[in-house]
């Protein structure tokens, strides 16, 4: 199998190819906080089978990889309490952020915003703050 | 008709992207989050590398009136730092640091990541759903 940093690469390269298509065909930033939580909160009604279509290949495409042999099934790295502490924070931070590592990282970055430069700099750090005091506590 | 056609290829490519790429492993981002420990940069080359289309894409945006289907390109947000963005990603941040899932990783994870995979995802939209509650308490135009 090929090194880690070709298969980021290789992946990186598909995920800015599908916001590209998104962007260039539908005229929207793809940005998974976005997408899916204007469908929780109903600030995404007016287009919301466009959301659900994209939602449910992002879903659909890599369980069939898996189930192909194309990739490895997703294992985690923390318990229950912690999965469901961590999921309030990822969920209500990036809608108030108003992007996540997609939106901001991805979209933001490539068209030189200084807010999604700003927002990635401020979750980067917070992300390995975070590393840090999982394994102080012993949660890592 | 075509817009969904569109929108089905795009979020295929995304999760398979995410899949080759290794994001749909918490290990590997909490690695790459790991930078005092056994840290791992394979997320940089993912960044880097989905970052480069995207540059020429905004790039070819900014010279067509429209996009392919026609749909206006998107209005994008003044270039002003505030409160909630701040505040936004540093919460998010801690979560992502804490399981090594961010909302494209954890939603491309629901049908590989058996149960933790679907705990994360409840977790997650009950924090959108939350947030929505509270945003819509707020004084100010509430920002989608």
């Amino acid at each position: 199998m090929e090194p880690d940093w070709i298969r980021g690469l290789i992946g990186g390269l598909m995920i800015g190819g599908a916001a590209a298509l998104y962007l260039l065909g539908n005229g929207r930033i793809m940005g998974a906080s976005g997408l899916l939580g204007g469908l929780i909160d109903g600030t995404g009604r007016a287009n919301w089978a466009e959301r659900a279509v994209f939602l449910t290949a992002l879903v659909l495409v890599p369980a069939l990889m898996v189930a192909a042999g194309l990739g490895a099934a997703s294992q985690p790295v923390a318990g229950t309490g912690v999965l469901i502490l961590a999921g309030l924070l990822v969920g209500f931070g990036t809608r108030l952020g108003n992007g996540c590592t997609s939106g901001h990282g991805v979209c933001g970055i490539s068209r030189l915003s200084w807010r999604s430069i700003a927002a990635t700099g401020v979750y980067l750090a917070t992300g390995v703050l975070a590393v840090i005091i999982a394994r102080m506590i012993g949660w890592a | 008709m075509t817009r969904l056609l569109i929108a089905a290829l795009s979020g295929g490519l995304f999760g398979a992207g995410l899949l080759v790429s290794g994001m749909t492993d918490p290990a590997k981002v909490r690695g790459w989050l790991d930078i005092f420990g056994a840290w791992d940069p394979t997320l940089a080359f993912v960044l880097g590398g989905a970052v480069v289309p995207m540059f020429f894409a905004w790039r070819l945006a900014a010279r067509r009136p429209a996009a392919l289907t026609g749909a206006p390109m998107p209005a994008l947000p003044p270039q002003k730092l505030d409160g909630r963005l701040i505040a936004g990603a540093a919460l998010f941040g801690l979560g992502w640091g804490l399981a090594g899932l961010c909302p494209g990783p954890a939603i491309a994870s629901l049908a590989i990541g058996g149960t933790p995979a679907l705990i994360f995802m409840a977790a997650m939209v009950a924090g959108m759903a939350l947030f929505g509650l509270w945003n819509n308490r707020q004084p100010r135009a509430a920002l989608a």
